[in-house]
């Protein structure tokens, strides 16, 4: 055709358009996690009030029901609809991971500031210690903690909280050691600010930036450990739904072909979080202009 | 009197910066401390400010030998000297305001009633406007934040200024500025100044006496580069 000739050619436009694309990537997934997260917020908080269903109501006769109109989602191996389960362990999965969070950020924050504002012998034993920690698995000391207690929302997250403030710690300790040198702060010793007058009106406002992210991206990592101890039979007790439990519980009938139990947890498990921590990822970007310019080189 | 000597300092073990140093300031009187970049004067004035402990030698001020620095030195010495740094975008924190960053030190021993007062005061006499006093370090150019480091510095009414390279920054016209704003001070508290600088004209219009690098540290390395 004659009038092709006049339009650029693929090169030039990809060339053109090259920062574009990349930004509407971005964007792109900064409104996608936006919208699920608020999809997710919105049904753990509004539909359980609402429908007013028993999400534990047991018909034998329905039981392993594939996915139908009556029941988007199907029906589990006593009958119970899993769209209802999905909602309400999705709801107990999202509150452990962010009540455990936001204890995790608190204790790691405090211990971090206070090992990196303290400085010489101070540091080096709290330091150490977190090393210590770090050099156990996770899950294992999770579990070890779990086990103490009797199951139930409680111990999971003090179990996640404990196991997961040592990143945040080390995060906020290196924040405040690169503050500490700043000459604003001998300014305030000079000043005749206090030590703790120095942490609390200098520091900590200096690093919560990276503490706040640091909570929302552990968010994500707080629920997989829920699931992940529920999983295991060693978090909440398994006729409470959630997401670990219900994935537990379909492992049967997964062998038996019957896929629907497994799949749908799965992925209110998998989206939430991958969008919870798209979200974080986007802020990180925001807050951190420079890390974004190196990322794209 | 802040007398410093044979200080030895440095950041690391065995690398000193300053060797065996010797410094007097007389109540009153101004002395510039002329020497070239990275030659440890700023480290000096660090150890002079009592915000850097030196590995050896001893510092007297007023009498009293200092036996402790920065949290470790009593709060009553530490006030007795205000700091201006050379850059003052480092050396004021991004989240207060220049109204806040000025009434800070009185904030932090317990004065908090003189702070409007003092503020008002303190912001007529560096040349600081009201709508100003409201904006953060960022809001702001150099030369205005500069002169709120310096009203930062007064406001405690220290009776040791310790300058290092305060003026390094800035155009003619505001280093000029802040020069009568600490003149001014001194003429009527009688405070002492050290000042630490590399322009030898500055310096010498400036203070009562000069003194150059090699004079206050005759042991020192060659200046690399």
């Amino acid at each position: 055709m004659a009038d092709t000739t006049a339009r650029p050619s693929p090169e030039q436009v990809r060339w053109r358009t090259h920062g574009r694309t990349r930004r509407s990537t971005r964007t792109l997934r900064m409104r996608t996690s936006a919208v699920i997260v608020t999809l997710v917020v919105l049904a753990v908080l509004v539909v359980p009030p609402l429908v007013n269903l028993d999400e534990q109501a047991v018909d034998l006769a329905l039981k392993l029901q594939p996915p139908s109109p009556a029941h988007p989602f199907g029906t589990d191996d006593v009958g119970r609809d899993l769209l209802l389960r999905c909602v309400y362990g999705l709801r107990v999965s999202l509150l452990v991971g962010l009540v455990a969070a936001l204890v995790a950020t608190v204790i790691g924050t405090a211990v971090g500031a206070a090992a990196a504002a303290f400085g010489g012998w101070v540091d080096r034993i709290v330091m150490r210690l977190v090393d210590t920690f770090s050099s156990v698995p996770h899950l294992l000391l999770g579990i070890f903690i779990v086990a103490m207690f009797r199951p139930g929302v409680w111990p999971v997250i003090v179990s996640v909280a404990l196991t997961h403030w040592l990143s945040t710690a080390r995060i906020v300790r290196s924040e405040v050691l690169s503050l500490r040198s700043r000459p604003y702060i001998d300014a305030a010793v000079s000043g005749g600010a206090s030590r703790l007058r120095v942490i609390v009106r200098h520091l900590l406002p200096g690093v919560m930036p990276q503490a706040a992210l640091a909570a929302v991206l552990m968010v994500p990592h707080a629920m997989w450990h829920e699931s992940a101890l529920s999983f295991l039979g060693l978090g909440l007790p398994s006729h409470q739904a959630s997401l670990g439990n219900l994935i537990q519980t379909a492992r049967s009938s997964l062998l038996a072909g019957d896929w629907w139990p497994t799949l749908f947890p799965g992925l209110f498990l998998i989206i939430p979080t991958l969008a919870i921590a798209g979200l974080a990822g986007a802020w990180r970007e925001r807050i951190n202009p420079r890390r974004r310019s190196e990322l794209m080189l | 009197m802040l007398e410093l000597a044979a200080v030895t300092a440095g950041y690391e073990r065995g690398r000193p910066v300053v060797r065996d140093a010797h410094l007097t300031v007389h109540p009153g009187e101004s002395v510039g401390l002329l020497g070239p970049s990275g030659c440890g004067k700023s480290t000096l004035a660090r150890v002079a400010a009592l915000l850097h402990r030196p590995d050896a030698g001893t510092v007297t001020l007023d009498g009293t030998r200092v036996q402790g620095w920065r949290h470790r030195a009593p709060r009553a010495q530490r006030t007795a000297i205000g700091v201006v740094f050379q850059q003052p975008r480092l050396s004021a924190d991004p989240r207060l305001r220049l109204r806040d960053l000025i009434g800070e030190p009185l904030r932090a021993t317990g004065r908090r009633d003189e702070v409007p007062s003092r503020v008002a005061e303190l912001s007529a006499t560096v040349g600081l406007g009201d709508d100003l006093l409201g904006r953060r370090p960022h809001e702001v150019s150099d030369g205005q934040l500069q002169r709120a480091c310096l009203a930062r510095a007064l406001v405690l009414r220290p009776r040791w200024l310790v300058c290092d390279e305060m003026t390094a920054m800035l155009d003619a016209s505001t280093t000029a500025a802040l020069v009568a704003v600490v003149e001014e001070y001194r003429s009527a508290h009688g405070a002492g100044l050290l000042t630490v600088g590399h322009d030898r004209v500055l310096l010498e219009r400036w203070c009562d006496r000069t003194v150059r690098w090699d004079e206050v540290a005759p042991g020192a390395a060659p200046v690399q580069g």
